[in-house]
């Protein structure tokens, strides 16, 4: 039990960081610009299948360094010359923009490198155990995966509360108009933010590429988590994400270890009207768990967690 | 006559479809306080908004000799010219210190004014330079943001009602404020309804009605023009 507990807390916090790597991108951009992109967990796949394109022809690291970089600009692109334009026409057009282009993504990812997953390895340098604890192992690749994770957020941090390009993304959360009189150029921090969010998101494949699985069908799994951990921290609070990302990583985490039903815990007579769903074991339905977290909050906190306002 | 910074030729604005400035002119000199006065809704506001590209323009706007109609707000703000508007807008999350960095420019160093020479005039911004902008009061609020823009070292500030809702010692204090603001060689266009400190401070003066601009002339020529202020200004 003890074990269960460690191990699940362990893999809870690097789940819930790595989404926190695209849920914060994802935050700051709905923030600032108002769109909601159901592109971003496409920059994530694209970030894994370029770092693995990268590491089979010279190698992980540079896959580690250059992938992200790529799906940056690819970002930065699509602001500059897709949503800029179509940010006069309003939400809905940009909404079905990002819409089809993660269509778009998942197409081209699927002629390119196929249908079926790539073998997309964890680099010989940290395939090795991490440390043994309760006689289960645990492998090196995930402890630099949440070192990794710890590193950008700090780095986040930093950038957003230290920098003065922070500030300047700070202030237009609030008042984009008045931080252009001042005289700085807020289309190029949008376009900035998208392009830093999209290479986060980026970076979060091209870590978890390897110890997943590379497929053409991982950004529309994994799109709807995200939504569920920016609506359930709160719209717009970056806090809020940040918390609801650790939740969502451990719960799931957890009822994905639960490998026990109702009835074995609780006895094997069903309530009336829950028959089969007495025998269904909790990891059965972990999938669920964070869409029902989502109507929760919604029905009990409608803002979410740290929101502050519905908009 | 004062080299004119600020020329203003047949000015005209939309929103949407209604037409709110109908050909606007007028000028500031280097160094200038010029007054715009009104009523409610005339289009004051508007008018400072059109010349810094945050509602499209129409007509002619040449800052130093340089046609700028069409800038975005952005690059009308580095071409020198300041805006301070009638909501504020300071950023509430930030401090005040970190409120007034982001007045700075990027790659432009030192102008005419420095955060010091701002606690010097406004020591309560000094007291509460590491607070949240959002906890000052009214006043203290209405000094972060003229300070702010000042930062940005402008050559022509345009504020929209600074006196609005302040206390007589507070529209006191502004008063100094942009007299010294003025003697540093800064021009002023002050926007006000009440004529709180404009026929004070104010050089000249030009009252807008009905989206134009319909007298120009000093404090002294509008005090004995009963008329205009009748037709214009009193409510
Ligand atoms: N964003 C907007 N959209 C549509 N109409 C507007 C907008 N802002 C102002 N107006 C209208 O334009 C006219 C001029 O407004 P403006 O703000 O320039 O007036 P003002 O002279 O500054 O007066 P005051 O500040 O006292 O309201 C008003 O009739 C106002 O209702
Ligand atoms: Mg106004």
């Amino acid at each position: 039990m003890l074990q269960l507990i460690t191990f699940s807390t362990l893999n809870g916090v690097l789940y819930g960081m790595l989404l926190f790597m695209m849920a914060s991108g994802l935050t700051l951009i709905f923030s600032m610009m108002g769109v909601l992109n159901f592109a971003h967990a496409s920059f994530y796949m694209l970030g894994a299948y370029f770092g693995f394109e990268i590491s089979r022809r010279i190698g992980f690291w540079p896959g580690f360094v250059l992938a992200p970089l790529l799906v940056g600009v690819i970002g930065a692109l699509v602001e500059r010359y897709g949503l800029r334009h179509l940010h006069r026409r309003g939400q809905v057009s940009e909404l079905l923009f990002t819409f089809g282009l993660a269509f778009v993504i998942e197409e081209l990812v699927q002629m390119i490198w196929g249908k079926l997953p790539v073998d997309y390895r964890v680099p010989p340098q940290l395939d090795f155990v991490a440390f043994r604890l309760f006689d289960t192992t645990y492998p090196a690749y995930r402890v630099f995966m949440l070192l990794i994770a710890i590193a950008m957020f700090a780095a986040l941090l930093t950038v957003l509360t230290r920098t003065r390009v922070g500030l300047i993304i700070q202030a237009a959360l609030t008042h984009p108009d008045m931080v252009a009189m001042l005289g700085h150029d807020v289309p190029k921090i949008f376009m900035l933010v998208f392009g830093a969010g999209a290479a986060l998101a980026g970076l979060a494949g091209v870590i978890a590429g390897p110890a997943l699985v590379t497929q053409p069908d991982m950004a529309s799994l994994l799109g709807p988590i995200l939504f569920v951990v920016i609506v359930v921290g709160g719209l717009g609070s970056l806090t809020g994400a940040f918390f609801a990302s650790l939740l969502i990583g451990l719960v799931q985490t957890f009822a994905v270890a639960m490998n026990f039903s109702f009835a074995e815990v609780l006895g094997p007579v069903a309530p009336p009207f829950l028959g089969d769903l007495w025998k269904v074991t909790i990891a059965e339905l972990a999938p669920v768990v964070p869409y029902l977290l989502l109507v929760l909050v919604l029905i009990f906190r409608p803002t979410g967690l740290m929101g502050r306002r519905e908009s | 006559m004062r080299a004119p910074i600020l020329e203003v030729l047949g000015l005209e604005a939309y929103y949407g479809k209604s037409h709110i400035l109908h050909g606007v002119t007028f000028h500031v000199g280097e160094a200038e306080i010029v007054g715009l006065l009104g009523r409610n809704g005339v289009g004051r506001s508007t008018t400072i908004k059109a010349i810094m590209g945050d509602v499209p323009p129409r007509g002619s706007i040449r800052f130093r000799g340089e046609e700028i109609a069409g800038l975005k707000p952005h690059q009308t703000a580095l071409k020198g010219l300041g805006y301070v508007p009638e909501t504020r807008d300071i950023f509430p999350g930030l401090t005040v210190r970190q409120n007034l960095q982001l007045g700075e420019k990027a790659g432009k160093s030192s102008g005419r004014w420095a955060m010091d020479d701002m606690f010097r005039m406004f020591p309560q911004l000094e007291e509460r330079a590491d607070m949240r902008a959002g906890v000052l009061s009214g006043g203290e609020q209405q000094m972060l943001t003229i300070c702010r823009t000042l930062m940005g070292d402008p050559d022509l500030v345009m504020i929209d009602e600074p006196t609005e809702g302040l206390s007589p010692m507070m529209v006191e204090h502004v008063g100094r404020l942009l007299e010294e603001i003025a003697r540093r060689g800064v021009a002023i266009l002050l926007i006000e309804q009440k004529l709180t400190i404009a026929l004070k401070i104010a050089h000249r003066l030009y009252v807008m009605g009905h989206g134009k601009i319909v007298y120009e002339g000093t404090a002294a020529d509008l005090a004995t023009a009963a008329d205009i202020r009748k037709e214009w200004l009193e409510v």
